[in-house]
């Protein structure tokens, strides 16, 4: 079982939470099969995602997980509620307390910014990005789909192209992955790729063509355009044409490779239209999978009366 | 909690005899297998109505759908439980709308648990009918639920602790009565 009140990160997690988490999940993409997508388990619950940050794909699919575990769910996004008039964090945690919300999903422009909140409020506090730190349901949803289409995690190669450096979804799945015993290979432009990689027993190509070859997973990251910007590369068009995975480059990789992203896609930069429409590529699955992996996450993490004493 | 053995209520051959008799039943009183199907709730049911199918296959020389239900979602005592019970995957990969379901679980109690099945069933679609039809009934109800189809009756006390033991899931075939020390 669980044994936390909040799911911060991927780095604290055990194989064991991690292949419970998949577990779960796994029987939660049955319910979400049926005809009728809904079961009671978290009635009267609530659950309030918090999003200090624009993002559309994770606020529903955590919104969907609760209401198909027949939770109440009220979103909160940067816009519309007081965070532009201000509100610091530790306010937050009062109004949390305030409104009884029993889980907050949080996106936070800062790193550490869950973590913190969880040390405030009696709420689970589930991390749904923060700053350049982690998303945790991001890299558990797509080791789900890795686990699925190949059977296990264990010995399988994922070749992770992009802005390794920004990239909170990179940093989780590095872990997540390694943790299950996946070979990660990683590539990217020199200026987007972290220092200290070693340390997360990576193998680091400066050709994509190499870092694809043979591999069973090709994940591309989203390249976000401040990066040019910023002058970390020098055009978007030098990327795509360096970096971009195109139906030449996956002929490289396994016969039977899939193709993720972690959405929205930019088509033609870090990923070439045909590959997006590929039957390799498992983009919708990865979608699906989300949702359910949110499901098993929200229940796993249900508080029950007894905590409450050990609740400190 | 340790158990201190009592007795023993049903051998390999006393399950054998009580399911074929059910399997018989079922077959009475449904008039055939038209229809029919079968539904094990996790995780000592599901062994048990793959036995009562293949018993019944043999009466009427004819295929039953069978399936399998985890109730855990649909428990009342979630969150008085101080361990998190593992969800596991209901597999009932046939419409169950119109069909005459008898759902099947190795021991009926106070009946929570299949007030859950019936709610998890319903999810599932539209049954004509749905009947139940259990290993051992201890008695002890706390909801208005009976069973249509029992292996064998045992009165006992709350103290008490049925163990069914199904060789699929434990190796051996029988049924003991223990005692909380």
């Amino acid at each position: 079982m669980l044994q936390r009140k909040d799911l911060l990160g991927i780095k604290d997690l055990t194989t064991d939470e991690m292949s419970l988490i998949l577990d779960t999940a796994a029987a939660m993409r049955e319910v979400m099969r049926r005809e009728i997508k809904k079961v009671p388990t978290l009635r009267g619950r609530v659950v309030l995602p918090l999003f200090y940050e624009p993002s559309t794909r994770t606020r529903v699919s955590f919104e969907l997980a609760a209401k198909h575990l027949s939770a109440d769910t009220v979103g909160v996004s940067a816009g519309a509620s007081s965070v532009v008039k201000g509100e610091g964090l530790l306010d937050t945690a009062r109004t949390i307390a305030a409104l009884g919300a029993d889980v907050v999903v949080l996106r936070h422009p800062a790193a550490g910014a869950a973590e913190f909140l969880s040390r405030y409020t009696r709420a689970s506090v589930i991390n749904a990005g923060d700053g350049m730190h982690e998303h945790p349901t991001q890299a558990l949803l797509d080791i789900y789909t890795i686990r699925d289409y190949k059977g296990t995690v264990e010995g399988v190669t994922v070749a992770v192209i992009g802005d390794i450096m920004h990239s909170r979804v990179a940093r989780s799945n590095i872990w997540g992955l390694r943790k299950m015993g996946a070979r990660v290979r990683v590539c990217g432009p020199a200026t987007l790729l972290p220092a200290g990689l070693d340390s997360m027993e990576v193998e680091v190509f400066r050709h994509v063509e190499e870092a694809v070859a043979g591999a069973d997973v090709v994940y591309a990251l989203r390249l976000q355009r401040e990066r040019f910007r910023q002058g970390l590369i020098p055009s978007i068009n030098e990327y795509a044409r360096l970096y971009g995975i195109n139906q030449e480059r996956l002929q490289l990789a396994h016969p039977e490779a899939i193709v993720m992203h972690p959405g929205p896609l930019n088509r033609g930069v870090e990923i070439s239209a045909a590959v997006a429409d590929s039957p390799q590529a498992v983009i919708a699955d990865q979608v699906a999978n989300g949702v359910a992996v949110r499901m098993a996450c929200l229940y796993l993490l249900m508080r029950r009366d007894d905590d409450d004493q050990t609740y400190h | 909690m340790k158990l201190r053995e009592k007795a023993q209520i049903l051998d390999a051959e006393g399950i054998r005899r009580s399911l074929t008799r059910m399997a018989h039943e079922i077959v009475e009183t449904n008039k055939g297998v038209d229809n029919l199907a079968l539904i094990g709730i996790r995780r000592r049911g599901v062994p048990i109505a793959t036995r009562l199918a293949e018993l019944i296959t043999q009466i009427e020389k004819r295929d039953l759908p069978v399936g399998s239900l985890d109730i855990t979602l649909y428990r009342d005592d979630l969150t008085q439980l101080s361990y998190q019970p593992l969800v596991y995957r209901t597999e009932v990969d046939f419409s169950v709308t119109g069909k005459r379901v008898v759902l099947v679980d190795d021991v009926i109690y106070t009946g929570r648990t299949v007030r859950a099945a019936l709610d998890a069933l319903m999810d599932l679609g539209r049954p004509a009918v749905i009947e139940l039809a259990v290993l051992v009934d201890r008695g002890h109800r706390e909801l208005p639920i009976r069973a249509d189809y029992v292996g064998k009756n045992v009165p006992t006390s709350r103290k008490e602790v049925i163990s069914v033991h199904i060789k699929e899931i434990d190796g051996e075939d029988r049924v003991l009565i223990n005692e909380r020390e």
